[in-house]
């Protein structure tokens, strides 16, 4: 082993700290732009960070791939069956009149919708593909009422940073950033192919964000909250599925 | 730096610091991506051809093994722990490992000359003849000469330039091409490849082809003469003659 010298250990001295301090830097620069995820910590955290990172500045203002009504899967697959839970099987009895979507948290006007009422709000349409983390997939034509539409409606707040959806299932929430959540194609979805959404794909209501895998398209939404922080919801890690390993983001 | 002055000077190192180092944290990145992508597979083991396919869709090919979700028909009558949520954390972790230190070395390597005066054939290797004299002379199980100690053959650069420079881009694109997300920004990326599913099934060939090479990778070391290999790309000085008898 050579000796190091002395200019060779300042020089190396200089070059940490700069290294340091640049990180430091990148890390507030990424907080105040909202690149930093909140399932950031742990062992896979850096992952996670540089991923969501770099795809959210490559995709600030991309709009997922749509399809020709051709390519329409004549076999889509519904993957898991209706929650068993007696309440959704009340609604499911009565055609889900009276279904019900509570908005609250950080708006002007907490409110709750019904679906009619959110087919009386702008509906779009849009055909993509719903892919799945296993590795499969399908096209549909998705109906639906754009997110944006529905936070229009209860006036969001500034300060807003996230809107965490929830599930009719109560171990299932997620959330999504503001990107997503005013991007014109995320859809709370209420029809499929020219017709009701049925149930095994999520109907009445199920939440479409066609730039990210499908487990972010939480099905049977019955709630949604506007925050500015995560910290409060589970474990604080913006969704059920860093519970069982998954990333919060899910655009990869 | 040639071969020649590496043989008159044995204190100049075999594979220098950069290359040693980005080596090792590449077959760490390697394992981790091979492992957890083997885990991912196992949840859906069909593929199939173009945008789309599912449990529903006819698949290209399956393979016969059980998968660790139920919704998938194998044949097989149970199914197996499903690891994908680590299994995929630790897939982009790892392959950001890798893209940073395949960039680290890139970089170096053009910097410093190392593609052009270590892998590039010399202008009198490429043609099959010479690539045919070394395959004949593996076959033959001749030890390898002296000069080889020193430097790569024209087999093993044709075979290291082919993963650099082909193998591993084209593992990245077809892994990128997955993402809905990066789908939506650069949609040429998975349409180019014929759609998702394609992207999919290329990315497993692609991936089987790596692991072809580094069988035959370690295959060569071993029979190179493993102690004095390793030793050359872990602390980089390469055995005189004598101690290597």
């Amino acid at each position: 082993m050579r000796p190091i010298s002395r200019r060779k250990l300042i020089a190396g001295g200089v070059a940490a700290t700069a290294g340091v301090a640049g990180l430091a830097a990148a890390a507030r620069l990424a907080q105040h732009y909202g690149l930093i995820p909140p399932d950031h910590g742990g062992i896979y955290g850096p992952g996670q960070t540089l991923t969501y990172a770099a795809q959210r500045l490559l995709t600030m203002h991309s709009l997922a791939r749509e399809f020709p009504r051709s390519m329409i899967s004549k076999t889509p697959f519904a993957n898991a069956t209706a929650p068993p839970n007696d309440l959704f099987k009340r609604h499911q009895a009565s055609g889900f009149a009276d279904w019900r979507l509570a908005v609250d948290g950080m708006v002007a006007r907490p409110g709750s919708f019904s679906v009619s009422d959110l087919k009386s709000l702008p509906v779009r349409s849009q055909i993509t593909e719903v892919a799945c983390e296993e590795g499969w997939s399908y096209i549909a034509e998705w109906i639906g009422t754009p997110l944006t539409a529905v936070l229009n409606e209860v006036g969001t707040l500034p300060q807003a940073r996230y809107v965490v959806f929830f599930s009719i299932d109560s171990e299932w929430w997620d959330s999504i950033d503001m990107a997503d959540a005013l991007h014109s194609q995320t859809l709370l979805t209420h029809g499929m192919n020219d017709g009701d959404l049925p149930v095994s794909f999520g109907g009445p209501l199920r939440m479409r964000v066609p730039r990210q895998l499908g487990y972010k398209s939480v099905k049977y939404i019955t709630r949604l909250t506007v925050t500015d922080s995560l910290k409060s919801f589970g474990r604080g890690l913006g969704s059920s599925e860093p519970d069982y390993g998954y990333a919060w983001y899910a655009g990869i | 730096m040639s071969t020649a002055d590496s043989l008159a000077n044995p204190g100049n190192p075999r594979h220098g610091a950069v290359v040693r180092a980005t080596h090792w944290i590449t077959v760490i990145a390697f394992f981790a991506l091979l492992i957890s992508g083997a885990e991912i597979v196992i949840s859906h083991p069909r593929f199939y051809w173009g945008e789309v396919g599912n449990a529903l869709t006819r698949p290209l090919f399956t393979l016969p093994i059980p998968a660790s979700r139920s919704t998938v028909p194998t044949g097989y009558g149970y199914v197996l722990p499903d690891q994908n949520g680590w299994s995929r954390s630790l897939h982009f972790q790892a392959a950001w490992v890798g893209v940073l230190t395949g960039l680290v070395y890139a970089i170096f390597s053009l910097w410093t000359g190392h593609f052009r005066k270590s892998l590039f054939p010399a202008a009198a290797d490429r043609n099959w003849t010479a690539l045919w004299k070394v395959i004949a002379r593996y076959l033959r199980r001749e030890p390898s000469d002296e000069i080889e100690a020193h430097s790569y053959n024209v087999v093993q650069r044709t075979a290291y330039l082919t993963v650099i420079f082909v193998l591993f881009p084209l593992v990245i694109w077809t892994g990128l091409a997955m993402s809905p997300a990066f789908d939506s920004a650069v949609p040429v990326a998975v349409n180019a490849l014929g759609g998702r599913q394609s992207a999919r099934t290329l990315h497993f060939f692609v991936s089987g082809s790596l692991l072809l090479f580094l069988v035959v990778h370690v295959t060569m070391v071993v029979l190179g003469g493993f102690r004095s290999r390793m030793r050359a790309m872990i602390v980089g000085r390469v055995a005189t003659p004598k101690e290597r008898t």
